[in-house]
């Protein structure tokens, strides 16, 4: 809903958020449903009003638990029975400067205020240390924004007694605490309060008169940027941006001002205006998000404009080029295909307003935002929060690689008569084995983004993942795949609990950059070898239907399972004997992790 | 600004901050008079107005405003 995208004009969602929740809850969007525990250190009513509203529009359904007034604290070191029963899938600490409760006086030593320091950062430290081993999951907690007036003027930033140098240095040990800890997250409203104005922001009349810490029209920015980081930790950021080229990553139009006439550089403001852009884009690209084009261009134009030797960005930047004269719409349906990706998972760049309405009408889910002038560009696609940083692993830095990889084997793959040939030439080997800590991060991730090839849909948090990796209930594998074109990286991960002598399966899934490739064969013959040696003698397979995931909908029967049940629903058991089981693998060389270095 | 104007600006703001279409104010309307008028809202209630009008409430009058007959008082003294 383009109400709930930035840049949003907080006036109308203050006055409509009755009817804009009305429009989001009927429009028949099925919904993750989460459980979010809100602990305030002030009012947090409106906070949680415009929260639900940006969430519903990312695809989660919030239900709400608030702290009573100021409770935080409580709240967290002696829970209730009823926030017990309600179990939250995330916990968001909401305190401010307004809960310092002791900050320094000018008469203190150096000493007494590396006390208080110590003081305040420990009450914090064992709030979240107590949460997490309560109800295993992530915690997110606002930083402190700086205080609204300043005792000592300039000095008050370095002197040790002055409060914006006390906050900061709390600051600098939550983000010690958040560097160190898996599922731990900082809602930078230090950053947010800044951007909106601190003076505005901190007006005193609303802390007085209804205990909010910040001013009320603030609380549409705040909440927003909360959302963010809550739909990335359930697996809702973007993957892919899909780029217009003529007056957006350059000024002009190529193919009629040639090479020489096109805007970008260092030579006006303007050219250096879309270099900056252009390196924007390419530093998101370092943190895994997937570039293409899509522009209506000859194919030759586009590539000589891509090779200004001013620019930034290269043709080799872009895992796919779509230079030519067809819809737009069109064009980002088979980049979707291409990248075996969700259109959803796409954000459109265009600067022009007709093509941007073609692709948001024909295309469901994509992000478009507004590009409206070339020095809006970076904010407006870094506000919305598309491709929010929550876990970083190493797998992200290299995904660009992985999809040049890819692109390079479908063209392999077309000279190849048999698809067994073809197999055989990539010279694969997988390592399938137990979950080791190494990778336990891009385990987990994988559970949160996989959709298509994912038979339960079931997700885990870091927390829960670490839960499930160190106990004897279940039998767990990851299977990561090489192959000559280059290191995928982990793909596949299986998860089945134990019981009795069956094994009921919660998890099987793989990511769509390795489709076709048998590796599901490999991760069963594993799976199977293993389960036999823990005294298993039958596998149960679960198929939950989601819009997604159609696509495994008889992954089970592929295996040889005979299907026990099916629902309305189309919610189907199924059933595979081990006992004389064959196994399927033909084309991976398969090891363990004693073959990880 | 006259005070009708006032009072249909200040109606259609009341309707989409309670999302009503049956609501209409005057002078002597409380939040007695409107159900889903509670100290929260009130809050939502007061953003929205001064945003509609440009003008800004000090923290003395939002405390002693009785009626909505008063918040119009203030308005049209101070609407540009």
């Amino acid at each position: 809903m383009k109400e709930l995208e930035y840049p949003f004009d907080s006036e109308y969602i203050i006055k409509k958020r009755k009817s804009l929740r009305k429009s989001l809850l009927s429009d028949g969007t099925k919904r993750l449903k989460k459980k979010i525990a809100v602990f305030g250190g002030s009012t947090t009513n409106d906070i949680v009003v415009y929260l639900e509203l940006f969430l519903l529009n990312y695809g989660i359904e919030g239900e709400f638990y608030q702290s009573e007034y100021g409770q935080y604290w409580q709240d967290a070191m002696f829970p209730s029975d009823e926030l017990k029963a309600f179990s939250p899938d995330i916990v968001f600490i909401h305190t401010t400067n307004r809960n310092i409760l002791n900050y320094p006086t000018t008469a203190d030593t150096r000493e007494q205020v590396q006390t208080l320091l110590e003081q305040e950062y420990s009450k914090f430290e064992q709030m979240w240390t107590k949460i997490s081993e309560t109800y295993h999951c992530p915690i997110i907690q606002n930083n402190f924004e700086m205080p609204f007036y300043r005792l000592m003027g300039n000095k008050d930033c370095s002197d040790y007694r002055g409060r914006s140098n006390f906050l900061t240095r709390l600051n600098t040990k939550f983000y010690e605490y958040a560097e160190k800890t898996e599922g731990f997250y900082i809602n930078d409203i230090n950053f947010i309060s800044a951007s909106y104005g601190l003076k505005e922001w901190s007006d005193p009349s609303y802390w007085n008169m209804y205990k909010y810490a910040m001013c009320v029209e603030a609380i549409p920015e705040f909440s927003f940027n909360l959302s963010n980081i809550i739909k990335s930790v359930f697996g809702r950021n973007k993957k892919a941006l899909a780029l217009d080229l003529d007056n957006t990553l350059w000024g002009g139009v190529v193919g009629d001002d040639g090479v020489d006439g096109i805007q970008i550089g260092q030579e006006t403001g303007v050219a250096q205006t879309y270099y900056e852009f252009q390196s924007y884009v390419k530093s998101l690209k370092s943190l895994g998000v997937i570039l293409t084009v899509c522009s209506k261009n000859d194919h030759e134009n586009a590539i000589a404009g891509l090779n200004h030797p001013e620019g930034a960005l290269k043709p080799d930047d872009f895992i796919i080029i779509k230079a030519n004269w067809e819809n737009k719409d069109r064009n980002i349906l088979e980049t979707a295909s291409e990248l075996n990706i969700m259109p959803d998972a796409i954000v459109f760049a265009d600067d022009n307003p007709a093509e941007r309405e073609i692709v948001r009408a024909q295309v469901s889910g994509v992000a478009v935002p507004t590009m409206d002038s070339v020095e809006n560009y970076i904010i407006n696609i870094d506000r919305n929060g598309y491709f929010e940083v929550t876990n970083f692993s190493a797998d992200d830095l290299k995904r660009n690689e992985m999809y040049k990889a890819n692109a390079e084997r479908a063209a392999q793959q077309a000279s190849f008569a048999d698809y067994g040939e073809y197999l055989t030439s990539l010279d694969m080997t997988a390592v399938i084995d137990d979950f080791i800590p190494l990778y336990l991060q891009r385990i987990t991730q994988l559970t949160n983004k996989s959709n298509q090839f994912n038979v339960t849909t079931k997700r885990y948090t870091a927390t829960e993942m670490e839960e499930v990796a160190g106990s004897d209930e279940y039998i767990r594998l990851y299977g990561k795949l090489v192959d000559k074109f280059g290191d995928n990286g982990v793909v596949s991960v299986v998860i089945g609990h134990r019981n009795g002598e069956t094994l009921d399966m919660d998890l099987w899934i793989m990511s769509c950059r390795v489709l076709k490739r048998d590796m599901e064969f490999a991760m069963l013959d594993r799976l199977v070898e293993r389960s036999i040696s823990c005294g298993i003698s039958t596998i149960r397979g679960y198929y939950y239907p989601t819009a997604k995931n159609k696509m495994v909908c008889d992954l089970y029967g592929k295996f040889g399972f005979t299907k026990i049940s099916e629902d309305e629903q189309g919610n189907s058991v199924w059933e595979l004997a081990l006992e004389g089981y064959q196994p399927k693998n033909r084309y991976i060389k398969v090891e363990d992790n004693s073959s990880i270095k | 600004m006259d005070n009708k104007a006032i009072y249909e600006k200040l109606n259609k703001v009341f309707r989409d901050v309670f999302d009503d279409d049956t609501i209409t104010v005057g002078p002597k309307t409380t939040a007695n008079d409107i159900e889903d008028w509670d100290s929260l809202e009130h809050i939502t209630l007061m953003t929205a107005v001064q945003k509609a009008f440009k003008v800004k409430f000090t923290m003395g009058e939002i405390s002693s405003m009785k009626n909505v007959g008063e918040m119009v008082k203030i308005i049209a003294a101070r609407a540009k």
